[in-house]
C-alpha cells in the first residue's frame, strides 16, 4: 500500500482509485466524474468510502449537488503548472462547504504543498513517494499569508 | 514611501530560506532542470545566453536612496557593476552566477526588496505613475492601491500556476504614463456622477505576438471591493483560460474567445460570493495611506527664490534641459526632474554602480531621499525644489545623467535584444544606439518633439514595439535580422496599435529607414503638429512611399 501525506503526517493509503472499466471493489474506492454521472445509482450503493475524482477540465460546478455522497475528492494536477485545481479546491471548501477529504494527485511536488493546502487541500500522492518525510517541511514555508485562505480566512489586512 | 512590518519582513525572509533550499536542492540534483524551472522563475531568475538574469521587483517603480545604494553594491559584488531597467520599473542583473542568487536575494532583502514574482506565469509586479502624488491632474494618489494589491498578489495561493504570465497596473490621472490599456487588468481612479472615486477596470489588454487594447469590464468600482474584484477576474481566468498552447493562454486571448460581456458576466457571478469576505476596511486603507503622505514641501519654494528664473535666462544648456527633462509639480516651486539613461551609444536603461550611488546621493540632498524607475526606463526624482535644479544638473551631467532627451527620439525603448536574452531573433542595442548616434544633435531632436520609438528584438515584444510611434521589430529571415517597422501606435490615453509600414527592411537600413521617416513628417507636417498626430492624420502611405521609393 502506498504511502501519502494526510495532515501533514505520514499515513497509509486506504483508498483504490477504479478505472471507468475496473470492476468494482469493495473498500473504499475513488472513481472518475464520468463514471459517477453514468452509475451514480449503482455507486451510491457502494458499502465502503466513496470518491470522486476531478480534472480541471471537469465540471466542478455539475457534482455539487451530489458531494454529500463523497468522503473523498481527488483533484488531478497532469503537470505541477495546471494550476486550475487550486481554485477547485477553493470552491469546495470556502463556496461549497466540503468537509471531506481533498487530495492532490499527479504531478504534486514539495514546493506546490504550501499552497496546495492554503487552498484546502489536505492530502497528497506525491509525485515522488521517496522523499515524503523531507516534503513534511514545505508546510511551513512560510508562517504568515496576505490573503484570505482556507486554512486562515481572515485577510492579513484584517488581523494585523 | 510603504515600510515593511515584522509580516512583510517574515514572509520575503522565509522566500530567502525557501528559494535557499530549492537551489540546493537543484544544484544537488534533486530537482530537475525542469522541476526547478518554475520555482526560480517565480524568483526572477532566468537562464539566458552568457548567463542567468535576475530580475527585481520594484513595486510601482519606488526606491529609497538606502535601496539604490544596495542595488549598487549587489551589482558590484555580484554581477559586472551595472544594472538595466525594464519598461514594468523594474530592474535586471545580466551576469548573477545561480550560485549567489540566494545571497543576492537576502542583501535585497534586508532593503526591503525581493525578486518575488518579477517572472513565471503569476501575477507580477503591480506598475504605476511614476508621477503619482505629484502629478496636479491626480484625481487619487494611485501608490497605495498599488500597495494593497502588492501584498494581495504576493504568494497568492491560488494563482501561483495561471495558464500565463498576469500583469496589473494602476493609474490615478487621465494621462496614462503605465500603459494601462496594455495590461492585463488596467486600473483607472475615476470619479463617478456622485463625486465618488473609484476604479474603472480594464481586462484583456497585452503586447507580444497578439497586442490587444484592454476593455471595459467595469467602469466604476468602489474602492473597498477592489480585492474582491481582482480576486474574481484571477479565479475566472485561472479557470478558463487556456492551457494547450502559450501563445494563446494571456487572459487578452481568453476575452476574445468568449467575449467581454461573457467574462463579465462570469466575474461578476464570482464576485458576487466573494465581495465581503475580501471587503477593504479603512484601518487598512488609512495603514497603508499612512506611508505615501506628502513630504514637508517648503511652501515658499516659489517665491523665495529668484536665482532660477536668472540661470534660465543665462544658461541655454541648462535651460533645454529643464524645458526637456523635467516636469510639472502640483506644489508651485517644485518640479519633478528626469534622470536620463538613454545618452546615445549606451544601452538604454543600463545604469552602473557608480551613477547608483551618485543617484542616491542626490536622492537624500534633493528629492526627500527617494527616487522612482519609470516604464521608459528612465529614473526620475519626483520632489526638487526650482532652487535646487541648477545644483542638480551639474551633478547628473558630470555622470552623463542629463541627456535632454526624455520623450525625444533618443528616448528609445529598447529590450537587451539577441545581445542577452535566449528568445530573441535580432539585435536591438546596437540598432537603438546607432539611431541615438545619429540623431545626436539636439536642435533637431527637440524640433522633432515627443517621438516614441520602441524597439523589440523579438515578437514577445519587451520593447512595446506595437505602441511605439514608431515601433520596430526585429525578424529572423533564413538565419539573417530583418526589421519590422510599425507606425501609428501609442501606450497612452489615447492607446492604439502600430500600423505595418511594409515589407522587413535589412539591418543596415535601419537607421536610414528612421532619417526617411523623420524627413517625410518634417515635410508633410502642419505647424506643431505631432509626429504621432501627423501619422494619424495622413496614414502610413505617405510614409510609406518616402521609405521603399529610397531603395530605387
Amino acid at each position: 500500500m502506498q504511502q501519502i501525506i494526510k495532515d501533514r503526517e505520514i499515513v497509509e493509503d486506504n483508498w483504490q482509485h477504479l478505472d471507468d472499466e475496473a470492476a468494482l471493489v469493495a473498500g473504499n474506492i475513488t472513481v472518475s466524474i464520468t463514471r459517477w454521472q453514468e452509475q451514480h445509482e449503482t455507486l451510491s450503493h457502494h458499502e465502503g468510502g466513496l470518491g470522486i475524482r476531478l480534472s480541471g477540465d471537469d465540471p466542478l460546478e455539475e457534482i455539487v449537488p451530489d458531494l454529500g455522497r463523497f468522503q473523498l475528492v481527488v483533484l488531478l494536477f497532469p503537470a505541477f503548472t495546471d494550476g486550475r485545481c487550486y481554485s477547485y479546491a477553493r470552491l469546495l471548501r470556502d463556496r461549497y462547504n466540503f468537509k471531506g477529504e481533498i487530495r492532490a494527485q499527479g504531478d504534486v511536488l514539495y514546493d506546490q504543498l504550501f499552497y496546495m493546502s492554503q487552498c484546502g487541500i489536505n492530502s497528497f500522492e506525491l509525485a515522488n513517494p521517496n522523499r515524503l518525510t523531507q516534503a513534511l517541511a514545505a508546510f511551513d514555508d512560510f508562517s504568515e499569508s496576505y490573503q484570505a485562505t482556507v486554512l486562515r480566512p481572515e485577510p492579513l489586512f484584517r488581523r494585523r | 514611501m510603504y515600510q515593511y512590518d515584522k509580516y512583510d519582513q517574515t514572509m520575503i525572509d522565509q522566500r530567502v530560506a525557501q528559494f535557499r533550499d530549492q537551489t540546493r536542492r537543484f544544484l544537488a540534483g534533486e530537482l530537475t532542470e525542469e522541476q526547478f524551472r518554475p520555482l526560480r522563475l517565480m524568483n526572477g531568475l532566468y537562464i539566458q545566453i552568457h548567463a542567468p538574469m535576475l530580475r527585481v521587483a520594484v513595486p510601482y517603480g519606488m526606491m529609497s536612496s538606502r535601496q539604490v545604494r544596495k542595488i549598487a553594491e549587489v551589482a558590484r559584488r555580484y554581477d559586472k557593476g551595472f544594472v538595466h531597467f525594464t519598461t514594468r520599473q523594474n530592474f535586471q542583473m545580466n551576469w548573477p552566477k545561480l550560485e549567489d542568487v540566494p545571497d543576492i536575494l537576502a542583501e535585497l532583502a534586508s532593503v526591503q526588496m525581493h525578486a518575488i514574482q518579477s517572472s513565471g506565469n503569476c501575477i507580477r509586479n503591480t506598475t504605476s505613475d511614476q508621477l503619482a502624488g505629484v502629478n496636479a491632474n491626480e484625481i487619487e494618489d494611485p501608490r497605495p492601491w498599488a500597495e494593497i494589491i502588492r501584498q494581495w498578489s504576493t504568494f497568492h495561493p491560488e494563482f501561483a500556476y495561471l495558464p500565463r504570465k498576469f500583469k496589473i497596473a494602476v493609474v490615478g490621472s487621465h494621462e496614462d504614463r503605465a500603459a494601462t490599456k496594455l495590461h492585463d487588468i488596467g486600473l483607472h481612479l475615476v470619479k463617478n456622477h456622485e463625486g465618488d472615486v473609484g476604479f474603472e477596470v480594464l481586462v484583456g489588454g497585452g503586447l507580444g505576438r497578439t497586442p490587444i487594447i484592454g476593455e471595459q469590464i467595469r467602469p466604476f468600482l468602489e474602492k473597498q471591493d477592489l480585492l474582491s474584484y481582482l480576486e474574481a477576474i484571477l479565479r475566472v481566468y485561472n479557470r478558463l483560460g487556456r492551457r494547450d498552447n502559450k501563445y494563446k493562454a494571456r487572459i487578452k486571448i481568453t476575452v476574445r474567445e468568449h467575449g467581454i460581456n461573457h467574462i463579465r458576466e462570469l466575474v461578476e457571478a464570482e464576485w458576487v460570493h466573494i465581495r465581503d469576505q475580501l471587503k477593504l476596511d479603512k484601518k487598512e486603507v488609512e495603514r497603508v495611506k499612512q506611508y505615501f503622505t506628502e513630504p514637508a514641501y517648503e511652501l515658499d519654494a516659489a517665491d523665495s527664490d529668484s536665482s532660477y528664473a536668472d540661470l534660465l535666462a543665462q544658461d541655454k544648456e541648462f535651460a533645454l534641459w529643464v524645458k526637456q527633462n523635467t516636469a510639472d509639480h502640483k506644489v508651485s516651486g517644485y518640479r519633478a526632474v528626469y534622470v536620463s539613461l538613454k545618452k546615445p551609444g549606451q544601452a538604454p536603461g543600463d545604469i552602473t554602480s557608480e551613477q547608483l550611488e551618485v543617484v542616491a546621493d542626490l536622492a537624500d540632498e534633493f528629492s526627500f531621499g527617494e527616487v522612482r524607475s519609470t516604464h521608459t526606463q528612465n529614473l526620475v526624482y519626483t520632489d526638487v525644489k526650482q532652487a535646487d535644479l541648477y545644483a542638480l544638473w551639474l551633478r547628473l551631467n558630470a555622470e552623463n545623467l542629463a541627456t535632454p532627451n526624455i520623450n525625444t527620439l533618443t528616448d528609445i525603448i529598447c529590450c537587451p535584444g539577441l545581445d542577452y536574452c535566449g528568445l530573441a531573433n535580432a539585435t536591438s542595442i546596437p540598432l537603438s544606439k546607432g539611431i541615438a548616434q545619429r540623431f545626436d544633435d539636439l536642435d533637431y531632436l527637440h524640433d522633432l518633439g515627443d517621438i516614441k520609438i520602441k524597439f523589440s528584438g523579438c515578437m514577445n515584444g519587451c520593447a512595446h514595439q506595437s505602441v511605439g510611434h514608431i515601433g520596430i521589430l526585429g525578424v529572423d529571415k533564413k538565419g539573417e535580422e530583418w526589421y519590422q517597422f510599425t507606425l501609428g501606435g501609442s501606450s497612452e490615453a489615447d492607446a492604439s496599435l502600430g500600423e505595418r509600414l511594409g515589407r522587413a527592411i535589412p539591418k543596415d537600413e535601419v537607421v536610414d529607414t528612421v532619417a526617411h521617416l523623420l524627413d517625410a513628417y518634417i515635410d508633410l507636417r502642419y505647424e506643431d503638429e505631432s509626429f504621432l498626430a501627423t501619422v494619424r492624420r495622413i496614414g502610413v502611405d505617405p510614409f510609406k512611399e518616402r521609405v521603399y521609393a529610397a531603395d530605387h
